[in-house]
């Protein structure tokens, strides 16, 4: 079994055979109520019933293995997500391995609308057209109407076809109050080399539908801004919308590789082709028209292209360090992605695991992550260049770097469940492309600085 | 054009598999090639697996933390996948 963990690359593979490694490291009965309580609604779910099961399957085979996390994501005056998840296994008497999660996360606060800081309050229309907000001068634009909880649900199958050839299939459900994700997918992982190689190929599609509240904006139409208890306000904000909803489908492929260097070394390498078509464009962002004194005069709704191509390639390496480092975990990773709208980036991602004692760990982690504009960006447009396609202010597809630092607990309880806190600090640093600047923009702040800090429990049961 | 498809004599022969194969994909074939048969030399036997079945040392050792880092920079940055799918899932981006 432990053969079979090192040779899934595709992830619905992978995940699932960690699980099973994890049963043969901790195959202790762990009869804990709520675990108890977790099987059996699972169970129901399924169809199967836990208690009529053959006594035969009561260890390795039917037996559900629980991950649970609770995490807070906060961000300084902006956004806080919390999110829940729970996901459970449950490995087969054929070594069929079933992965069902349940994730819930709500997500309050502000975020940036696109709109350039001001010298002076700037007033916006809330994108529902119900009613307005103010930035008070010097301020990055912030719409603090942002509110929303997602309700996601996963389940993927994954079983031998043959000696060499692991298959998996999966469902993805996600919906949010404004907008509905379903998506499938499928992998296909052959063992050779004595199981020490392993090839993959994956597909998944995704169909999402976007209904934002106050309908899909017209692209660059102006933001009407007034009084929005006038009569013939709803008349006239009808005439910047298009429509209540729009779509979107993304088609993914991915090739993996998988390589046991020796009996301390593993390495990964995937490449990932994706097409994103449809409606690409972010319905809540506007984009500041200032005059050659740097001063607003209008705010757009921002357009970008209804199709993008994205591809990366990846690479990772896990290392065991002998006892004179502790015994350490070294896991490197580096990725490379590029798409059709001129963006890259770089992303390296470590973390060391560090047993300490014989029952816990620490785990330090840092992640660096750099990423080129999109060639539509722009953090305003200047009055007399209003004739642009595609246009977009959303930092996000703007020129940033980015750091993660943080580290994870974790502790191996009597039974061999495993209780985890991480803390982690994440700071975005968007940065200028070479726009040159109007005298009046001269001291307020284009390109804020985004800080957050990610907290996390984590039980496995 | 049939002299290439089939061809009749050593020169053509080269021709048209120089025709077929740019250089530089030839290159890359032959490197791909050296690669994988380099593989079957690494590795280990399965006796020797006692550090690589280790809960840490699976490519994924926390199927959860993945998920949730993913959501968060797949919301907050411009890439997603690379290592898993990269694909919709949320309004969040």
């Amino acid at each position: 079994m432990a053969e079979k963990v090192l040779v899934a690359v595709a992830v619905g593979v992978t995940n699932d055979m960690n699980k099973k490694v994890k049963d043969t490291i901790t195959k202790t009965n762990k009869k804990i109520n709520l675990k108890a309580s977790l099987s059996l609604a699972a169970s129901a779910l399924l169809g199967t019933s836990v208690v009529t099961a053959p006594v035969s399957h009561a260890k390795d085979a039917d037996e559900w293995q629980f991950d649970s996390a609770f995490l807070v994501y906060s961000e300084v005056d902006r956004v806080s997500a919390t999110e829940a998840i729970i996901a459970g296994t449950k490995t087969f008497d054929n070594d069929e391995v079933l992965s069902l999660k349940l994730t819930v996360d709500a997500l309050t606060g502000a975020s940036a609308n696109g709109a350039i800081a001001q010298p002076m309050a700037q007033t916006f229309t809330r994108p529902s057209g119900n009613g307005q907000y103010v930035t008070p001068a010097g301020e990055t634009p912030l719409d603090d109407t942002f509110k929303d909880t997602r309700v996601q649900l996963n389940a993927q199958w994954a079983q031998p076809l043959s000696d060499n050839i692991t298959g998996s299939v999966g469902g993805h459900l996600s919906k949010e109050y404004d907008y509905l994700s379903l998506g499938v997918n499928g992998n296909l992982a052959y063992d050779f080399n004595r199981n020490n190689s392993t090839i993959s190929i994956g597909l998944s599609y995704f169909q999402d539908t976007f209904t934002p509240e106050g309908g899909i904006p017209k692209p660059l139409s102006s933001m009407l801004i007034g009084d929005s208890s006038a009569p013939d306000w709803d008349a006239e904000f009808a005439k910047t919308r298009i429509g209540d909803s729009d779509d979107k489908s993304t088609a993914d492929i991915l090739v993996g590789f998988t390589q046991v260097i020796n009996r301390r070394m593993i390495t990964a390498f995937n490449y990932s082709y994706s097409m994103v078509d449809g409606y690409l464009t972010d319905p809540f962002k506007v984009i500041s028209v200032i005059n050659f004194d740097g001063i607003a005069q209008d705010y757009i709704y921002e357009n970008r292209p209804d199709s993008r191509v994205k591809q990366s390639t990846f690479m990772q390496t896990k290392y065991h360090f002998d006892e004179s480092l502790l015994n350490t975990v070294a896991d490197i990773s580096y990725r490379y992605m590029w798409d059709d709208w001129d963006i890259t980036s770089h992303t390296i991602d470590t973390r060391f695991t560090i047993p300490v004692g014989r029952a816990s760990y620490i785990e330090p982690h840092i992640r660096f992550y750099q990423q080129g504009a999109a060639d539509f960006y722009q953090p305003y447009i200047i009055d007399d260049q209003k004739s642009v396609d595609f246009v977009s202010a959303d930092y996000r597809i703007g020129e940033m770097t980015a750091v993660t630092v943080g580290a994870k607990y974790g502790v191996v309880l009597n039974g061999g469940n495993e209780l985890s806190f991480r803390i982690e600090y994440y700071r975005q640093m968007p940065t200028d492309a070479g726009f040159v600047d109007p005298n009046g923009l001269n001291g307020l702040d284009k390109y804020p600085v985004v800080e957050a800090v990610i907290a996390q429990v984590s039980y496995s049961f | 054009m049939k002299a290439n498809i089939f061809p009749l004599n050593k020169l053509s022969f080269k021709k048209s598999l120089r025709s077929l194969w740019p250089k530089g994909k030839l290159i890359v074939l032959v490197v791909v090639i050296a690669n994988l048969s380099a593989c079957s030399s690494l590795g280990v036997e399965p006796w020797e697996r006692d550090l690589l079945a280790k809960k840490e040392m699976a490519l994924t050792s926390s199927p959860i933390d993945a998920a949730l880092d993913d959501h968060i920079y797949f919301s907050k940055e411009a890439s997603s996948g690379g290592k898993s799918f990269g694909g919709g899932g949320c309004g969040c981006n």
